[in-house]
Protein backbone atom coordinates (compact mmCIF):
# COMPACT_ATOMS: atom_id res chain seq x y z
CA UNK A 1 0.00 0.00 0.00
CA UNK A 2 2.52 2.31 0.82
CA UNK A 3 4.79 1.71 -2.27
CA UNK A 4 1.85 2.29 -4.27
CA UNK A 5 1.18 5.43 -2.52
CA UNK A 6 4.98 6.68 -2.78
CA UNK A 7 4.42 5.26 -7.07
CA UNK A 8 1.68 7.57 -7.50
CA UNK A 9 3.29 10.76 -5.65
CA UNK A 10 5.72 9.96 -8.29
CA UNK A 11 4.03 9.81 -10.68
CA UNK A 12 2.48 13.05 -9.90
CA UNK A 13 5.76 14.68 -8.69
CA UNK A 14 6.99 13.92 -12.67
CA UNK A 15 3.76 15.20 -14.02
CA UNK A 16 3.72 18.43 -11.82
CA UNK A 17 7.65 18.97 -12.86
CA UNK A 18 6.70 18.65 -16.70
CA UNK A 19 3.45 21.42 -16.55
CA UNK A 20 6.10 23.50 -14.72
CA UNK A 21 8.22 23.21 -18.03
CA UNK A 22 5.69 22.78 -20.68
CA UNK A 23 5.87 25.63 -23.13
CA UNK A 24 2.30 27.84 -22.23
CA UNK A 25 1.05 27.28 -26.13
CA UNK A 26 1.30 23.59 -25.08
CA UNK A 27 -0.54 23.71 -21.73
CA UNK A 28 -3.49 26.04 -23.09
CA UNK A 29 -3.92 24.19 -26.29
CA UNK A 30 -4.28 20.70 -24.52
CA UNK A 31 -6.64 22.58 -22.42
CA UNK A 32 -8.48 23.01 -25.09
CA UNK A 33 -9.04 19.32 -25.83
CA UNK A 34 -9.75 18.75 -21.94
CA UNK A 35 -11.74 21.30 -20.74
CA UNK A 36 -14.36 23.70 -19.95
CA UNK A 37 -13.06 26.84 -18.14
CA UNK A 38 -16.60 26.73 -16.98
CA UNK A 39 -15.71 23.38 -14.73
CA UNK A 40 -12.56 25.54 -12.88
CA UNK A 41 -12.88 27.25 -10.08
CA UNK A 42 -9.82 29.61 -8.81
CA UNK A 43 -9.02 28.97 -5.21
CA UNK A 44 -5.94 30.90 -4.96
CA UNK A 45 -4.02 32.82 -7.37
CA UNK A 46 -2.63 33.08 -9.47
CA UNK A 47 -0.24 34.93 -7.67
CA UNK A 48 3.29 36.64 -8.64
CA UNK A 49 5.98 36.00 -5.83
CA UNK A 50 9.37 35.02 -5.11
CA UNK A 51 11.43 31.66 -4.16
CA UNK A 52 14.32 32.12 -2.32
CA UNK A 53 17.08 30.24 -4.84
CA UNK A 54 19.54 28.08 -2.95
CA UNK A 55 23.38 26.73 -3.30
CA UNK A 56 25.30 24.71 -1.23
CA UNK A 57 28.97 25.69 0.23
CA UNK A 58 31.80 24.05 -2.24
CA UNK A 59 29.05 22.39 -4.06
CA UNK A 60 28.12 19.65 -1.83
CA UNK A 61 27.99 21.42 2.08
CA UNK A 62 25.25 23.10 3.63
CA UNK A 63 23.25 25.55 2.14
CA UNK A 64 23.45 29.36 1.44
CA UNK A 65 21.11 31.80 -0.30
CA UNK A 66 22.16 32.56 -3.84
CA UNK A 67 19.21 34.83 -4.88
CA UNK A 68 15.65 34.82 -5.35
CA UNK A 69 13.45 33.98 -8.71
CA UNK A 70 10.13 34.72 -9.87
CA UNK A 71 7.56 32.75 -9.75
CA UNK A 72 4.01 32.47 -10.08
CA UNK A 73 1.69 30.25 -8.05
CA UNK A 74 -2.13 29.20 -8.58
CA UNK A 75 -4.45 26.91 -7.08
CA UNK A 76 -7.97 25.46 -8.50
CA UNK A 77 -10.64 23.17 -7.99
CA UNK A 78 -12.74 21.18 -11.01
CA UNK A 79 -16.15 21.10 -10.86
CA UNK A 80 -15.44 17.18 -10.46
CA UNK A 81 -14.11 18.34 -7.11
CA UNK A 82 -10.08 17.58 -7.49
CA UNK A 83 -8.08 20.48 -6.52
CA UNK A 84 -4.63 21.35 -8.49
CA UNK A 85 -1.50 23.36 -7.17
CA UNK A 86 1.22 24.87 -9.36
CA UNK A 87 4.38 26.51 -8.65
CA UNK A 88 6.24 27.64 -11.48
CA UNK A 89 8.98 29.91 -12.60
CA UNK A 90 8.37 32.98 -14.12
CA UNK A 91 5.61 35.40 -14.28
CA UNK A 92 3.12 34.09 -16.63
CA UNK A 93 -0.21 33.85 -14.36
CA UNK A 94 -2.30 31.84 -17.30
CA UNK A 95 0.94 29.62 -17.81
CA UNK A 96 0.71 29.20 -13.64
CA UNK A 97 -3.56 28.69 -13.73
CA UNK A 98 -3.07 25.78 -16.63
CA UNK A 99 -1.00 23.91 -14.80
CA UNK A 100 -2.26 23.87 -11.90
CA UNK A 101 -6.04 22.72 -13.86
CA UNK A 102 -3.67 20.03 -15.29
CA UNK A 103 -2.47 18.63 -12.10
CA UNK A 104 -6.07 18.52 -11.30
CA UNK A 105 -6.87 16.78 -14.45
CA UNK A 106 -3.76 14.53 -13.42
CA UNK A 107 -5.60 13.33 -9.77
CA UNK A 108 -9.19 12.03 -11.73
CA UNK A 109 -8.33 8.55 -12.88
CA UNK A 110 -10.40 8.50 -15.61
CA UNK A 111 -8.23 11.79 -17.17
CA UNK A 112 -4.79 10.48 -15.59
CA UNK A 113 -3.81 8.36 -18.89
CA UNK A 114 -4.72 11.47 -21.49
CA UNK A 115 -2.74 14.07 -19.49
CA UNK A 116 0.16 11.60 -19.19
CA UNK A 117 0.16 10.94 -23.48
CA UNK A 118 -0.75 14.54 -24.23
CA UNK A 119 1.13 16.97 -22.05
CA UNK A 120 3.47 14.99 -19.73
CA UNK A 121 5.18 13.37 -22.70
CA UNK A 122 5.28 16.02 -25.21
CA UNK A 123 6.82 18.12 -23.24
CA UNK A 124 9.33 15.72 -21.50
CA UNK A 125 10.38 15.03 -24.75
CA UNK A 126 10.78 18.72 -25.86
CA UNK A 127 12.85 19.01 -22.54
CA UNK A 128 14.62 16.26 -23.54
CA UNK A 129 15.02 17.07 -27.31
CA UNK A 130 16.54 20.54 -26.20
CA UNK A 131 18.61 18.82 -23.78
CA UNK A 132 20.01 16.94 -26.41
CA UNK A 133 20.67 19.98 -28.58
CA UNK A 134 22.57 21.72 -26.00
CA UNK A 135 24.61 18.52 -25.06
CA UNK A 136 25.52 17.60 -28.22
CA UNK A 137 26.52 21.52 -29.34
CA UNK A 138 28.68 21.55 -26.08
CA UNK A 139 29.79 18.07 -27.14
CA UNK A 140 31.33 19.96 -30.30
CA UNK A 141 33.94 21.77 -28.13
CA UNK A 142 35.24 19.19 -26.66
CA UNK A 143 38.83 19.61 -26.61
CA UNK A 144 40.78 16.41 -27.56
CA UNK A 145 44.22 16.03 -26.56
CA UNK A 146 47.20 14.87 -28.67
CA UNK A 147 50.45 14.39 -27.81
CA UNK A 148 52.88 15.61 -30.39
CA UNK A 149 56.17 13.72 -30.64
CA UNK A 150 58.82 16.07 -31.78
CA UNK A 151 62.30 14.97 -33.17
CA UNK A 152 63.32 11.62 -34.15
CA UNK A 153 64.34 8.69 -31.70
CA UNK B 1 13.17 77.15 12.37
CA UNK B 2 12.79 74.45 9.06
CA UNK B 3 11.86 76.00 5.66
CA UNK B 4 10.43 74.27 2.46
CA UNK B 5 11.57 75.33 -0.66
CA UNK B 6 9.37 74.51 -3.25
CA UNK B 7 9.50 75.16 -7.03
CA UNK B 8 11.32 71.93 -8.59
CA UNK B 9 8.21 69.96 -9.38
CA UNK B 10 7.49 71.27 -13.07
CA UNK B 11 11.48 71.02 -13.85
CA UNK B 12 11.51 67.23 -12.24
CA UNK B 13 8.22 66.52 -14.39
CA UNK B 14 9.93 68.18 -17.48
CA UNK B 15 13.42 66.09 -16.83
CA UNK B 16 11.92 62.98 -16.52
CA UNK B 17 10.17 64.04 -19.76
CA UNK B 18 13.46 64.57 -21.21
CA UNK B 19 14.80 61.47 -20.14
CA UNK B 20 12.22 59.42 -22.06
CA UNK B 21 13.12 60.90 -25.19
CA UNK B 22 16.61 60.14 -24.61
CA UNK B 23 16.18 57.21 -23.99
CA UNK B 24 13.87 56.13 -27.22
CA UNK B 25 16.39 58.51 -28.60
CA UNK B 26 15.87 58.23 -32.57
CA UNK B 27 11.90 57.34 -33.23
CA UNK B 28 13.06 56.30 -36.55
CA UNK B 29 15.63 53.75 -35.63
CA UNK B 30 13.23 50.45 -33.99
CA UNK B 31 13.06 49.86 -30.46
CA UNK B 32 14.92 47.61 -28.29
CA UNK B 33 12.62 44.49 -28.14
CA UNK B 34 12.82 42.37 -24.86
CA UNK B 35 12.99 39.65 -26.69
CA UNK B 36 16.65 41.05 -28.64
CA UNK B 37 17.69 42.09 -25.04
CA UNK B 38 17.49 38.74 -23.82
CA UNK B 39 19.02 37.13 -26.67
CA UNK B 40 21.57 39.02 -27.95
CA UNK B 41 22.67 41.27 -24.61
CA UNK B 42 22.54 37.98 -22.70
CA UNK B 43 25.65 38.59 -20.29
CA UNK B 44 24.72 42.22 -19.77
CA UNK B 45 21.31 40.47 -18.34
CA UNK B 46 22.47 37.97 -16.45
CA UNK B 47 24.77 40.36 -14.61
CA UNK B 48 21.73 42.57 -13.46
CA UNK B 49 20.12 39.54 -12.36
CA UNK B 50 23.08 38.33 -10.24
CA UNK B 51 23.22 41.67 -9.06
CA UNK B 52 20.08 42.19 -8.53
CA UNK B 53 19.82 39.09 -7.01
CA UNK B 54 16.38 37.99 -8.88
CA UNK B 55 16.50 35.46 -11.31
CA UNK B 56 14.34 37.12 -14.49
CA UNK B 57 15.25 37.26 -17.67
CA UNK B 58 12.68 39.93 -18.97
CA UNK B 59 12.69 42.11 -15.66
CA UNK B 60 16.04 42.26 -16.71
CA UNK B 61 15.80 43.18 -19.83
CA UNK B 62 13.02 45.60 -18.59
CA UNK B 63 15.31 47.01 -16.36
CA UNK B 64 18.51 47.63 -18.74
CA UNK B 65 15.94 49.23 -21.27
CA UNK B 66 14.21 51.18 -18.53
CA UNK B 67 17.83 52.42 -17.09
CA UNK B 68 19.64 53.03 -20.94
CA UNK B 69 22.22 50.26 -20.09
CA UNK B 70 23.41 51.87 -16.90
CA UNK B 71 23.91 48.54 -15.33
CA UNK B 72 23.68 49.97 -11.67
CA UNK B 73 20.78 51.68 -12.09
CA UNK B 74 18.74 48.46 -13.82
CA UNK B 75 20.28 46.27 -10.49
CA UNK B 76 18.48 48.77 -8.12
CA UNK B 77 14.77 48.46 -10.33
CA UNK B 78 15.37 44.84 -9.90
CA UNK B 79 16.21 45.22 -6.51
CA UNK B 80 13.20 47.58 -5.68
CA UNK B 81 10.45 44.97 -7.44
CA UNK B 82 11.61 42.29 -5.78
CA UNK B 83 11.10 43.97 -2.36
CA UNK B 84 7.38 44.24 -3.83
CA UNK B 85 6.61 40.73 -3.95
CA UNK B 86 6.07 37.96 -1.51
CA UNK B 87 8.38 35.43 -0.57
CA UNK B 88 6.03 31.89 -0.93
CA UNK B 89 9.05 29.71 -0.18
CA UNK B 90 12.91 28.60 -0.22
CA UNK B 91 13.95 26.33 -2.49
CA UNK B 92 15.89 23.36 -2.51
CA UNK B 93 19.25 23.36 -2.80
CA UNK B 94 20.59 23.45 -6.04
CA UNK B 95 21.98 20.47 -7.69
CA UNK B 96 25.06 21.35 -9.35
CA UNK B 97 26.22 18.07 -10.00
CA UNK B 98 23.84 17.52 -11.90
CA UNK B 99 24.14 20.52 -14.17
CA UNK B 100 23.53 20.42 -17.43
CA UNK B 101 26.45 21.66 -18.95
CA UNK B 102 27.32 23.97 -21.72
CA UNK B 103 30.99 24.86 -20.59
CA UNK B 104 33.42 22.95 -18.50
CA UNK B 105 36.81 23.63 -17.94
CA UNK B 106 39.72 22.71 -15.81
CA UNK B 107 43.42 24.39 -15.63
CA UNK B 108 44.46 21.79 -12.37
CA UNK B 109 43.67 18.54 -14.76
CA UNK B 110 44.64 18.14 -18.70
CA UNK B 111 42.54 14.38 -18.67
CA UNK B 112 40.05 15.12 -16.41
CA UNK B 113 36.93 12.79 -16.60
CA UNK B 114 34.03 14.47 -18.36
CA UNK B 115 36.43 16.42 -20.49
CA UNK B 116 37.68 19.86 -21.09
CA UNK B 117 34.08 21.13 -22.67
CA UNK B 118 34.64 24.94 -23.87
CA UNK B 119 30.93 26.03 -24.48
CA UNK B 120 30.41 29.36 -26.11
CA UNK B 121 33.42 31.05 -24.90
CA UNK B 122 35.75 34.27 -25.77
CA UNK B 123 38.54 32.46 -24.84
CA UNK B 124 40.85 32.19 -27.67
CA UNK B 125 39.12 35.01 -29.69
CA UNK B 126 41.36 37.23 -31.42
CA UNK B 127 39.73 40.02 -29.20
CA UNK B 128 39.38 42.31 -32.25
CA UNK B 129 36.34 44.19 -33.26
CA UNK B 130 34.43 42.05 -36.19
CA UNK B 131 33.70 44.23 -38.96
CA UNK B 132 30.73 41.56 -39.38
CA UNK B 133 29.50 43.35 -36.00
CA UNK B 134 28.59 46.21 -37.98
CA UNK B 135 25.74 44.60 -40.37
CA UNK B 136 24.01 40.87 -39.71
CA UNK B 137 25.28 38.55 -42.01
CA UNK B 138 24.20 35.12 -41.63
CA UNK B 139 25.61 32.74 -38.85
CA UNK B 140 26.18 29.48 -39.14
CA UNK B 141 24.36 26.81 -36.88
CA UNK B 142 26.96 25.41 -34.12
CA UNK B 143 28.38 22.03 -34.40
CA UNK B 144 27.23 18.83 -33.05
CA UNK B 145 28.91 16.22 -31.95
CA UNK B 146 27.02 12.47 -30.64
CA UNK B 147 27.10 13.25 -26.87
CA UNK B 148 27.30 9.65 -24.64
CA UNK B 149 25.74 10.75 -21.48
CA UNK B 150 29.14 10.84 -19.21
CA UNK B 151 29.45 12.11 -15.90
CA UNK B 152 30.94 15.29 -14.95
CA UNK B 153 32.76 14.60 -11.36
CA UNK B 154 33.72 17.68 -9.79
CA UNK B 155 37.37 18.11 -9.28
CA UNK B 156 37.34 18.96 -6.22
CA UNK B 157 35.74 15.37 -5.54
CA UNK B 158 38.18 13.93 -7.49
CA UNK B 159 40.82 15.25 -4.90
CA UNK B 160 38.26 14.47 -2.40
CA UNK B 161 39.04 10.42 -2.57
CA UNK B 162 42.13 11.20 -2.20
CA UNK B 163 41.92 13.15 0.60
CA UNK B 164 44.28 15.97 -0.58
CA UNK B 165 41.36 18.63 -0.24
CA UNK B 166 39.46 19.79 2.31
CA UNK B 167 35.72 18.59 1.81
CA UNK B 168 32.63 20.64 1.11
CA UNK B 169 32.01 21.10 4.77
CA UNK B 170 30.39 19.86 7.28
CA UNK B 171 28.08 16.79 6.06
CA UNK B 172 24.43 17.24 7.59
CA UNK B 173 25.09 20.61 7.67
CA UNK B 174 21.45 21.33 6.71
CA UNK B 175 20.42 23.95 8.94
CA UNK B 176 18.54 27.07 8.04
CA UNK B 177 21.29 29.25 6.31
CA UNK B 178 21.27 33.24 7.35
CA UNK B 179 19.52 35.37 5.00
CA UNK B 180 21.00 39.22 4.28
CA UNK B 181 17.55 40.43 3.35
CA UNK B 182 16.20 39.27 6.62
CA UNK B 183 18.62 39.78 9.26
CA UNK B 184 20.79 42.70 9.86
CA UNK B 185 24.41 42.05 9.59
CA UNK B 186 26.55 41.38 12.77
CA UNK B 187 30.26 40.91 12.00
CA UNK B 188 32.02 38.61 12.07
CA UNK B 189 29.44 36.19 10.09
CA UNK B 190 29.25 32.88 8.86
CA UNK B 191 30.52 31.60 5.46
CA UNK B 192 26.86 30.94 4.24
CA UNK B 193 25.99 34.68 4.56
CA UNK B 194 28.99 35.46 3.82
CA UNK B 195 28.80 33.45 -0.14
CA UNK B 196 25.01 35.47 -0.19
CA UNK B 197 26.45 38.78 -0.19
CA UNK B 198 29.38 37.94 -2.44
CA UNK B 199 27.14 36.82 -5.18
CA UNK B 200 25.30 39.56 -4.96
CA UNK B 201 28.02 41.57 -4.80
CA UNK B 202 29.26 44.22 -7.44
CA UNK B 203 31.62 42.23 -10.34
CA UNK B 204 34.03 44.90 -10.45
CA UNK B 205 34.49 45.35 -6.61
CA UNK B 206 35.23 41.39 -6.44
CA UNK B 207 37.58 42.04 -9.42
CA UNK B 208 39.68 44.10 -8.23
CA UNK B 209 39.90 42.41 -4.12
CA UNK B 210 40.12 39.22 -5.99
CA UNK B 211 42.82 41.13 -8.13
CA UNK B 212 44.38 42.54 -5.29
CA UNK B 213 45.19 38.75 -3.82
CA UNK B 214 46.72 37.74 -7.00
CA UNK B 215 49.10 40.71 -6.27
CA UNK B 216 49.93 40.47 -2.80
CA UNK B 217 47.44 41.49 -0.65
CA UNK B 218 46.18 38.41 1.10
CA UNK B 219 48.33 35.77 -0.89
CA UNK B 220 46.24 32.31 -1.49
CA UNK B 221 47.65 30.56 -4.22
CA UNK B 222 45.02 29.74 -6.22
CA UNK B 223 44.34 27.06 -9.23
CA UNK B 224 40.97 26.86 -10.87
CA UNK B 225 39.86 23.77 -10.08
CA UNK B 226 36.88 23.72 -12.59
CA UNK B 227 34.16 26.27 -13.87
CA UNK B 228 31.05 24.91 -14.99
CA UNK B 229 28.05 26.69 -16.68
CA UNK B 230 24.61 25.09 -17.21
CA UNK B 231 20.95 24.47 -16.70
CA UNK B 232 19.99 23.77 -12.93
CA UNK B 233 16.40 22.53 -12.00
CA UNK B 234 15.04 24.05 -9.50
CA UNK B 235 12.82 22.08 -7.22
CA UNK B 236 10.40 23.68 -4.28
CA UNK B 237 8.88 21.26 -1.33
CA UNK B 238 5.24 22.46 -1.83
CA UNK B 239 3.69 22.00 1.36
CA UNK B 240 0.10 21.79 -0.51
CA UNK B 241 1.14 18.29 -2.14
CA UNK B 242 4.31 17.33 0.74
CA UNK B 243 6.80 16.51 -1.75
CA UNK B 244 9.02 18.46 -3.82
CA UNK B 245 8.63 19.78 -7.71
CA UNK B 246 10.89 20.86 -10.42
CA UNK B 247 9.49 24.71 -11.35
CA UNK B 248 11.89 24.79 -14.18
CA UNK B 249 15.66 25.56 -14.49
CA UNK B 250 17.89 28.50 -14.57
CA UNK B 251 21.69 28.73 -15.53
CA UNK B 252 24.54 29.37 -13.46
CA UNK B 253 28.41 29.70 -13.18
CA UNK B 254 30.00 27.90 -10.55
CA UNK B 255 33.77 28.06 -9.54
CA UNK B 256 36.17 25.79 -7.61
CA UNK B 257 38.94 27.25 -6.63
CA UNK B 258 41.95 25.15 -5.47
CA UNK B 259 43.85 27.14 -3.16
CA UNK B 260 47.41 26.49 -1.23
CA UNK B 261 47.45 24.08 1.45
CA UNK B 262 47.28 23.61 4.53
CA UNK B 263 48.88 21.07 7.77
CA UNK B 264 48.99 20.87 11.08
CA UNK B 265 49.71 18.86 13.52
CA UNK B 266 46.12 17.05 13.13
CA UNK B 267 45.84 16.81 9.36
CA UNK B 268 47.89 15.90 7.10
CA UNK B 269 49.04 19.34 4.29
CA UNK B 270 45.97 19.75 1.99
CA UNK B 271 44.49 22.03 -0.35
CA UNK B 272 42.02 24.35 0.59
CA UNK B 273 39.25 25.66 -1.14
CA UNK B 274 37.12 29.12 -2.06
CA UNK B 275 34.03 28.22 -3.64
CA UNK B 276 31.87 30.67 -6.31
CA UNK B 277 28.37 30.52 -7.75
CA UNK B 278 26.70 32.86 -9.64
CA UNK B 279 23.11 33.92 -11.35
CA UNK B 280 23.88 33.35 -15.27
CA UNK B 281 27.00 33.14 -17.55
CA UNK B 282 29.20 34.89 -15.34
CA UNK B 283 32.38 33.37 -14.80
CA UNK B 284 34.22 35.77 -13.96
CA UNK B 285 32.17 36.96 -11.24
CA UNK B 286 32.36 33.32 -10.16
CA UNK B 287 35.95 33.47 -10.09
CA UNK B 288 36.45 36.81 -8.41
CA UNK B 289 34.32 35.51 -6.07
CA UNK B 290 35.81 32.40 -5.04
CA UNK B 291 39.02 33.94 -4.63
CA UNK B 292 37.21 36.52 -2.37
CA UNK B 293 35.50 33.65 -0.42
CA UNK B 294 38.90 32.41 0.39
CA UNK B 295 40.51 35.61 1.12
CA UNK B 296 38.08 35.81 3.67
CA UNK B 297 38.53 32.47 5.18
CA UNK B 298 41.97 33.46 6.67
CA UNK B 299 40.96 32.41 10.19
CA UNK B 300 39.66 29.15 9.47
CA UNK B 301 43.60 28.76 8.63
CA UNK B 302 45.35 30.42 11.30
CA UNK B 303 46.29 33.58 8.45
CA UNK B 304 46.99 36.79 9.62
CA UNK B 305 44.67 39.26 8.13
CA UNK B 306 46.72 41.77 6.32
CA UNK B 307 44.59 42.58 3.01
CA UNK B 308 41.88 44.46 2.30
CA UNK B 309 40.20 41.43 1.18
CA UNK B 310 40.60 39.29 4.04
CA UNK B 311 38.89 41.90 5.91
CA UNK B 312 35.10 40.52 6.28
CA UNK B 313 33.66 43.46 7.82
CA UNK B 314 35.04 45.98 4.79
CA UNK B 315 34.36 43.14 2.15
CA UNK B 316 31.22 42.97 2.80
CA UNK B 317 29.95 46.19 3.87
CA UNK B 318 31.68 47.60 0.53
CA UNK B 319 30.21 45.11 -1.73
CA UNK B 320 26.77 45.67 -2.89
CA UNK B 321 27.25 48.18 -5.14
CA UNK B 322 22.94 49.41 -4.50
CA UNK B 323 24.09 50.28 -0.97
CA UNK B 324 27.10 52.40 -2.67
CA UNK B 325 25.62 54.05 -5.08
CA UNK B 326 22.83 55.44 -2.72
CA UNK B 327 25.16 56.42 -0.63
CA UNK B 328 27.84 58.33 -2.45
CA UNK B 329 24.83 59.45 -4.91
CA UNK B 330 22.71 61.09 -2.44
CA UNK B 331 25.55 63.74 -2.06
CA UNK B 332 24.09 65.09 -5.19
CA UNK B 333 20.67 66.24 -4.10
CA UNK B 334 20.64 69.05 -2.20
CA UNK B 335 22.35 69.74 1.12
CA UNK B 336 21.66 73.49 0.94
CA UNK B 337 20.99 73.59 5.03
CA UNK B 338 23.77 71.69 6.01
CA UNK B 339 26.10 73.67 3.71
CA UNK B 340 24.69 76.58 5.54
CA UNK B 341 25.24 75.59 8.62
CA UNK B 342 28.95 74.74 7.50
CA UNK B 343 29.36 78.55 5.42
CA UNK B 344 28.25 79.94 9.03
CA UNK B 345 30.22 77.98 10.67
CA UNK B 346 33.47 78.84 8.60
CA UNK B 347 32.57 82.34 8.84
CA UNK B 348 32.12 82.47 12.56
CA UNK B 349 35.70 80.49 12.89
CA UNK B 350 37.33 83.22 10.84
CA UNK B 351 35.85 86.62 13.11
CA UNK B 352 37.08 84.53 16.00
CA UNK B 353 40.83 83.95 14.57
CA UNK B 354 40.65 87.76 13.49
CA UNK B 355 39.34 89.70 16.16
CA UNK B 356 42.04 88.99 18.88
CA UNK B 357 44.48 90.16 16.76
CA UNK B 358 41.97 93.65 16.30
CA UNK B 359 42.24 93.88 19.83
CA UNK B 360 45.17 93.42 20.74
CA UNK B 361 46.39 96.27 17.66
CA UNK B 362 43.49 98.61 19.70
CA UNK B 363 45.18 98.40 23.39
CA UNK B 364 48.04 98.94 21.73
CA UNK B 365 47.29 102.02 20.31
CA UNK B 366 45.73 103.07 22.89
CA UNK B 367 49.20 102.85 24.89
CA UNK B 368 51.20 104.85 22.33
Amino acid sequence: MESESAFAEEGRRRAMSAFAVASPRLLSEAWGRFGDDADVTPVRGPEIGLVMLRGRIGGGGGPFNLGEASVTRATVRLSSGEVGHALVLGRDPQKARLAAMFDAAWQRPDWRERVEVEVVAPSLAAQEEADRKLAEETEATRVDFFTMVRGED
Amino acid sequence: MYIAVKGGEAAIRNAHRLLDDRRRSDRSVPALTLDQIVGQMALAVDRVMAEGSLYDQELAAMALRQARGDMIEAIFLLRAYRTTLPRFAAARPLDTFRMRIERRISAVYKDIPGGQLLGPTFDYTHRLIEPAMADDPPVDEPMRRLSEAENCPRVTDILGAEGLIEADGQAGSDGEPGDLTRDTLDFPISRDVRLQALARGDEGFLLALGYSTQRGYGRTHPFVGEIRIGLVDVEVELPEVGFPVGIGRIRVTECQMVNQFKGSAKEPPQFTRGYGLVFGQSERKAMAMSLVDRALRADEFDEERTAPAQDEEFVISHSDNVQATGFVEHLKLPHYVDFQAELDLVRRMRREQERPREETESVQEAAE
